[in-house]
């Protein structure tokens, strides 16, 4: 994308001076060049695919981006703290977990920020409530019930002819793309998601009755997707990239199976869990991170080979991250803020915001050092080009990690 | 007064499994008090399919565990997995057969409710004895429930009270206790579970026995504070206090609201209905006569707004059709696909259920099983529509009129309504495969 900078800037002088309609976003990505219409070559940032990795259960953080100088974090860990001459070495003050190590080309090539610290005030530590927090944009107290990512394509729709306004992968639910009209795809397996909507018929039917109304807007999605993704899958480039055998591996070679297929759409989501690490955590998280780490190189293999990976920004979110001291049975019970990450062609690689103290804490919690709904504002205006939103009683500026 | 048919229909399909023209018609003969308090009289609070062999094994001892190799590891893991299976054809068989439909839908409740899976706990016994433990007080005393279910192995393990030590208590326990067990997000405090998790230290699952005991080394015997009262409480002080609080029973019955009349529960009702089952100690079965003698159970507005479990659109299907029960592995597979693996919750607060049962993926695969159940090719046997005078006792499609044969299978009318004069196979095809079928 060079030579976009300067349109950028020119974007964002005039976002302030034309009304609002002018502004919306082309939602037509460059990632799905091949459908192109000759409209959306006009200024304006295009519009990128979102990857979203939700780390399911409360990834710790602490044992991911390890503050591996800190004889604190030794203390608070005497099973679990990753040996110093385990850890693989960002900078002379944090390293990554061992079984991190794919990425590290990543971090060499500067397409990996890693944000520290993100959180809430008033953190909420049960899993159900934190990640409706989460996903819905809301503060502490507050009960929404749309997902912030639903809210924003309310505000900017993606134009008609996109497929949904999302793909989920795995087993997870619609989460930030959940309320409002938000059209989401649930896919295991494109190919015999075809077979199948073929069996089934569009039905429009006025109805008060929730439950049905529910079920006949899920048929008509089908049908619409159904007509969408066969014509693009058919005439697919085969990916000839392997992806690891794991669930998020093949989750994540759904997901570039269907950017290869230009089925369009603003975001994907794909889930890694559980990372709930009550008891005996040394292991499984150690296997989590090590299949999330091959998984997502594999996919920016198959990103690269397409020429897209600077069409795409890969974000990672949990419920919350896990306490600073270990517990008796070798896990980890639920904490508050924890690093997170960007990923993608266009992502400036490096580290963003400030630490948390593993001293001063709270309940024996971090106390969170950046507001997660930081995180969506970079989503928003970095990454989309669209105006700043609010969420809960507050907005959040936007990071400055996106080239 | 007694039922009209849609009204023993409706009765049918929310405490039982549904009902064939038949069972309706018996229903029928009853007004609504005597409907719903035969229903509740169950005669018996076991399950009569018989159990597999290893129900008492007790797990190997983790020090002979340490010395395993790894192919006698994956020995175990392979038995463990056969076990698994075999336990959720158990229960399959139970919720296919039972001749007290209401019995098997609240362990289902329970077991949602008081999750355990046997991915966490791993030794499929434990699974099976809390599922024994769940029916037996399925519609006893919630009192009693909650005291065994806070002892029960499966839930010591799944909730790792199992670790935790005086020295560093481990909340999850507590925490689920409260937010989801018997108060709710929202009335509780953090300070309230960290106090409480220290009183359900040295809670503890004799590996050697399979018995629940105190172990006084990990116990904090120490001064708690808990909802703004402290002593130096037990476990079992913190089960009383927290039944001591009355939303316990407004959170309860709102969940049974939403399992058996709407997603909308009727605050004034709830209240009421609250009031009298904290009055009666949580008795469960007299509450369920409550809920089900409410005027919103009844209302027609509230037929046929409730989506269809996996569990419930297998068993249900199978039980309407009179299907042969040979092949349950693939009613397993199916149910797993749809999001509902028995003994395998997603996580500790259960299926979340409702529409989120209803999604593309979903949808899709409840059409290709309803399908292959009405063609029959799930077991090669004369099951297609077309046969149906063949069909093992489901007589009542071709001979019943369309009319019954349609009130019978849905709850509503259809999406698509039945042409007039079609082929009887043809018309009962379209209405299992109408989206009103998904409903009940």
């Amino acid at each position: 994308m060079s030579g976009n900078g300067p349109d950028r800037r020119a974007l964002l002088k005039a976002a302030f001076a034309l009304p609002f309609v002018l502004l919306r976003p082309n939602w037509l990505p460059r990632l799905w060049a091949a459908d192109a219409d000759g409209a959306r070559t006009g200024a304006g940032r295009r519009d990128r695919l979102l990857l979203l990795v939700e780390l399911h259960g409360g990834n710790d953080g602490l044992n991911t981006l390890i503050p591996y100088q800190e004889a604190a974090y030794y203390q608070a860990r005497p099973q679990l703290a990753i040996p110093r001459d385990q850890v693989r070495q960002l900078t002379p003050k944090f390293g990554i977990h061992p079984a991190l190590t794919p990425l590290m080309s990543l971090w060499e090539g500067k397409e990996l920020a890693w944000l520290h610290g993100v959180g809430y005030p008033r953190p909420n530590r049960s899993h159900f409530r934190s990640i409706e927090i989460w996903e819905t944009a809301s503060d502490s107290e507050q009960v929404l019930d749309q997902g912030w990512l639903s809210r924003v394509f309310e505000q900017f729709p993606v134009p008609a002819r996109f497929t949904a306004e999302g793909v989920l992968l795995g087993k997870g639910d619609a989460g930030p793309l959940s309320g409002g009209k938000t059209r989401t795809i649930a896919l295991h397996d494109p190919g015999q998601f075809l077979q199948q909507a073929g069996a089934v018929k569009p039905v429009s039917l006025p109805t008060t009755n929730r439950a049905l109304a529910h079920i006949l807007e899920v048929r008509r999605e089908i049908s619409h997707a159904a007509f969408d993704l066969q014509g693009r899958i058919r005439q697919a480039p085969p990916l000839a990239i392997d992806f690891p055998a794991s669930r998020i591996g093949k989750q994540l070679e759904v997901a570039a199976t269907l950017i290869a297929a230009q089925v369009p759409v603003a975001v994907m989501k794909v889930t890694q869990g559980s990372f709930d690490t009550h008891a005996g955590q040394s292991a499984a998280h150690h296997r989590l991170l090590e299949e999330l780490a091959q998984g997502l190189m594999a996919f920016r293999a198959a990103m690269e080979k397409l020429g897209v990976w600077k069409d795409v920004l890969v974000m990672t979110y949990s419920e919350f991250g896990r306490r600073v001291g270990e517990n008796a049975s070798h896990g980890t019970d639920h904490g508050t803020a924890a690093p997170h990450f960007f990923m993608g062609g266009q992502v400036k690689g490096g580290f963003y915001g400030t630490p948390p103290s593993l001293t001063d804490l709270q309940e024996g919690d971090l106390k969170y050092t950046l507001d997660y709904r930081t995180v969506y504002a970079t989503v928003i205006e970095k990454w989309w080009g669209l105006p700043a939103m609010s969420f809960g009683t507050g907005r959040y500026p936007a990071i400055d990690c996106l080239a | 007064m007694t039922l009209t048919f849609d009204e023993a229909r409706h009765f049918l399909s929310r405490i039982a499994f549904g009902g064939t023209p038949d069972d309706i018609r018996r229903v029928m003969r009853l007004d609504r008090a005597t409907a719903v308090a035969q229903a509740v009289a169950i005669p018996t609070n076991k399950a009569q399919a018989p159990p597999p062999s290893w129900i008492h094994g007790l797990p190997p001892p983790p020090r002979e565990r340490k010395r395993w190799s790894e192919s006698e590891r994956k020995v175990f893991h392979q038995m463990l997995k056969a076990d698994g299976h075999e336990l959720k054809v158990w229960w399959y068989r139970e919720l296919m057969a039972t001749p007290h439909p209401l019995l098997e839908r609240m362990t289902l409740f329970w077991h949602n409710h008081f999750t355990s899976s046997l991915h966490k706990v791993r030794w499929t016994p434990f699974l099976y004895q809390q599922n024994v433990l769940l029916r037996l007080h399925a519609l006893g005393s919630f009192r009693t429930l909650l005291n065994f279910i806070a002892k029960n192995p499966a839930m010591l393990l799944y909730l790792d009270t199992q670790t935790n030590h005086k020295a560093h208590p481990n909340e999850n326990f507590a925490r689920e206790l409260f937010e989801l067990f018997t108060l709710g997000e929202g009335h509780y405090t953090e300070q309230d579970i960290k106090q409480a998790a220290r009183a359900f230290t040295g809670w503890h699952l004799d590996l050697r026995t399979g018995a629940f005991r105190i172990d006084p080394r990990q116990h904090d015997d120490g001064r708690k504070e808990v909802f703004g009262t402290a002593g130096s409480f037990e476990g079992d002080d913190i089960l009383s206090l927290t039944l001591e609080q009355p939303q316990v029973a407004r959170y309860i019955v709102g969940k049974l609201w939403r399992e058996f009349i709407s997603d909308t529960p009727d605050p004034g009702a709830v209240d009421r209905l609250a009031e009298s089952f904290r009055r009666t100690k949580y008795e469960i079965a007299g509450l369920l006569q409550d809920l089900f003698l409410t005027a919103q159970f009844w209302a027609p507005e509230n037929r046929g707004v409730l989506i269809k479990s996996p569990v419930e659109l297998i068993v249900g299907t199978t039980r309407l059709f009179n299907l042969p029960i040979e092949d349950i592995g693939r009613q397993i597979g199916s149910a797993r696909r749809l999001g509902q693996d028995l003994f395998d919750p997603p996580n500790v607060k259960g299926w979340p259920g409702g529409t989120r049962w209803i999604t593309t993926s979903t949808l899709l695969e409840r059409t290709q099983l309803l399908h292959r159940a009405i063609r029959g090719h799930e077991t090669g046997h004369a099951h297609g529509m077309a046969d149906m005078g063949q069909a093992v006792g489901a007589n009542w499609l071709a001979a019943e009129p369309i009319d019954i044969v349609q009130a019978t299978i849905l709850p509503l009318a259809p999406v698509q309504p039945l042409i007039v004069g079609e082929e009887r196979g043809q018309s009962v095809r379209q209405l299992v495969l109408d989206s009103v079928y998904q409903l009940k």
